[in-house]
């Protein structure tokens, strides 16, 4: 509830709470890694993510660190380019909702009444319903249409994005609901404070109450649940990839590795490698964003 | 009460159309059909399938057909498991999803409310950190991820429990682990929040100042009146189990309708679709509903009338 009322969030020194958690400052530092690793690792790397050869299922040594899989193909490699896709997705789609989300619960914060109405049922209803279920209908309703609509662009050599593009923007637009909530009940309560009734007062137009007094007073509530929709998003993304349902080889997320991971695991035997990998830097990355989210939320509230 | 279960069954009967549209349209509008295949049929064949299926005519001769057949509870023929009809594959399939979803809820309610209130109890002890550390990992873990290893370690290493499949009830132990984790893990988050926030509320000082035991206070006063958000979270908990199983029957090779969804997806099976859409649709919005009756047993604040 102390966040509620907080310009704490504009407080100097949120970040230097937030670092003074050991918890918070290892997540932070592994992100920090994983990011570097992701972006900057794959150039140092003579191994190319999608070069067969005839070592299949070769266990970790000094040549592969990660083993191969069966095609032959580097795991390491593999798993920095799943990276680059599940964070891609992650951040963006969580881009997505953040637009979203903070619009439609500035509106219904600050104009109340019907609208409030309208749009808290519509997140209800939405929270009600399975909504992986219509997010997965709607990329394979959606996908063809893209695809015929990018083929005659440069030669069609965006069709192997669409489904990226796609998942990014319907998880965007069911993740949306939790930060639309907490926006609205921030603004209610930020609209009866004195500096609003007194911008009002002064003639300011709405735009400029909600873009100038409103939005900056909402940043840090938004940074915290910015935090934890992350996961959330990758989670779900990789979650349909492992269905098979999200990206196509031969693109790979973590989900779709962990999905050839967990197939690898057979009694006759198995290719531990094939999941473990994948799956801690997965578990790693998803575990101190969450760790990040609720250290903040936690320093917020203090 | 009464007012209140109509308005709620007419809303669930509108969200009900809505999926079933949304569902029929996006499968239907979207390029390629059920008996599209690598190697082209001849058209007088695709016909006579099409019409056997009843997906010829326009798409709103189609849809209105397709509407009041499903509002006869006559959910069609599946079109990739010839000559089989959607309702007895759902029979068949939803009991071993059931079993697993409801033995999921129960083992997380249980074992989450017990482990939350554990560390809300010990707050700030080893307990309580290694407890709140283990539930984020938790969370953060995906089942795709907990469900091999378990197989790998309890299964493949062990030899304690079966791999995967259904063959004896003992099938399903690993399964109900797997997709409850994630939900422990929030629920007793939840609970030691909610309870650590009610320890400190003044009917509990009342409690003590009547001389009840601790226990009593803690388990009959306190626990009742902490577990509100829990109720509440069970709605949207069911949800994630519902799309979660989906994952775990995948994983262990499960026959539920989890996997008839997915097949259904690859296959443009529209009728199977909509079948599996249609069975889940009722039971979420049934346990919303349930967890709202719950609510005002446990909360007698709240009337359903508001």
């Amino acid at each position: 509830m102390a966040a509620h009322f907080s310009p704490a969030a504009n407080r100097p020194g949120l970040w230097r709470r937030v670092l003074r958690r050991p918890a918070a400052l290892v997540a932070l530092v592994i992100l920090c890694a994983i990011l570097f690793s992701t972006l900057f690792l794959p150039f140092f790397l003579s191994a190319d993510p999608h070069a067969t050869s005839p070592d299949t299922f070769l266990s970790p040594n000094a040549a592969h660190p990660f083993g191969t899989d069966l095609n032959g193909r580097d795991v390491l490699a593999r798993t920095l380019q799943g990276a680059r896709i599940s964070l891609l997705v992650g951040f963006s789609g969580t881009f997505v909702s953040l637009v979203i989300g903070t619009t439609l619960g500035l509106l219904a914060g600050y104009i109340g009444g019907k609208t409030d109405a309208l749009l808290m049922r519509l997140v209800d209803i939405l929270y009600a319903i399975p909504r992986l279920i219509l997010i997965i209908l709607a990329t394979f309703a959606l996908d063809p249409f893209l695809k015929t609509w990018l083929a005659p662009i440069q030669e069609g050599r965006w069709i192997g994005y669409t489904k990226i593009a796609i998942l990014i923007l319907a998880l965007g637009c069911i993740e949306w609901l939790t930060m639309a909530r907490i926006v609205r009940g921030q603004v209610l309560s930020l609209k009866t404070q004195p500096f609003v009734q007194a911008a009002r007062a002064l003639g300011q137009s709405h735009t400029r109450i909600l873009i100038r007094h409103l939005l900056p007073n909402l940043l840090g509530i938004v940074v915290v649940y910015l935090t934890l929709t992350i996961p959330a998003v990758m989670l779900d993304e990789s979650f349909l990839s492992f269905l098979g349902l999200g990206v196509q080889a031969p693109q790979a997320s973590w989900g779709s590795l962990l999905s050839d991971g967990a197939n690898a695991i057979n009694p006759i035997r198995s290719h531990w490698w094939l999941l473990l990998f994948p799956a801690t830097a997965m578990s790693l990355t998803l575990l101190s964003l969450n760790f990040l989210g609720d250290a903040l939320r936690d320093a917020l509230a203090e | 009460m009464l007012a209140f279960l109509t308005r709620r069954l007419l809303a669930m009967a509108g969200v009900l159309f809505c999926v079933i549209s949304l569902t029929f349209f996006l499968v239907r509008l979207s390029p390629g059909g059920p008996f599209t295949r690598e190697r082209k049929i001849p058209a007088a064949i695709e016909q006579e399938l099409l019409a056997r299926y009843h997906l010829d005519g326009s798409i709103w001769q189609q849809y209105s057909e397709y509407l009041s057949d499903v509002a006869h509870g006559d959910l069609r023929l599946s079109t990739k498991y010839r000559d089989r009809s959607v309702n007895e594959l759902l029979a068949q399939s939803l009991p071993i999803s059931a079993v697993l979803g409801l033995s999921a809820l129960l083992l997380a309610t249980i074992s989450g409310v017990w482990l939350g209130s554990l560390a809300a109890v010990r707050q700030g002890t080893l307990t309580d950190t290694s407890a709140m550390i283990g539930a984020l990992a938790l969370i953060s873990v995906p089942t795709f991820v907990t469900g091999p290893l378990l197989v790998l370690v309890f299964a493949l290493w062990l030899r304690w429990l079966p791999v995967g499949g259904l063959n004896s009830p003992v099938s399903l132990i690993l399964p109900t682990i797997t997709l409850a984790a994630p939900a422990i893990a929030s629920i007793a988050r939840l609970t030691r929040t909610s309870l650590l926030e009610i320890l400190r509320a003044p009917f509990l000082r009342t409690a003590r100042a009547k001389g009840l035991s601790e226990s009593r206070i803690l388990y009959v006063h306190a626990l009742k009146t902490a577990l509100l958000p829990v109720v509440s979270y069970l709605g949207p908990l069911s949800a994630n189990l519902l799309t979660g199983s989906i994952v775990v029957e995948t994983i262990f090779n499960l026959p539920g309708t989890g996997s008839f969804f997915v097949n259904a997806i690859l296959n443009r099976d529209v009728f199977l679709l909509g079948g599996v859409v249609i069975v889940y649709c009722v039971l979420l919005v049934s346990m919303n509903l349930l967890v709202d009756i719950a609510y005002t047993w446990l909360d007698p604040r709240i009337r359903l009338e508001n």
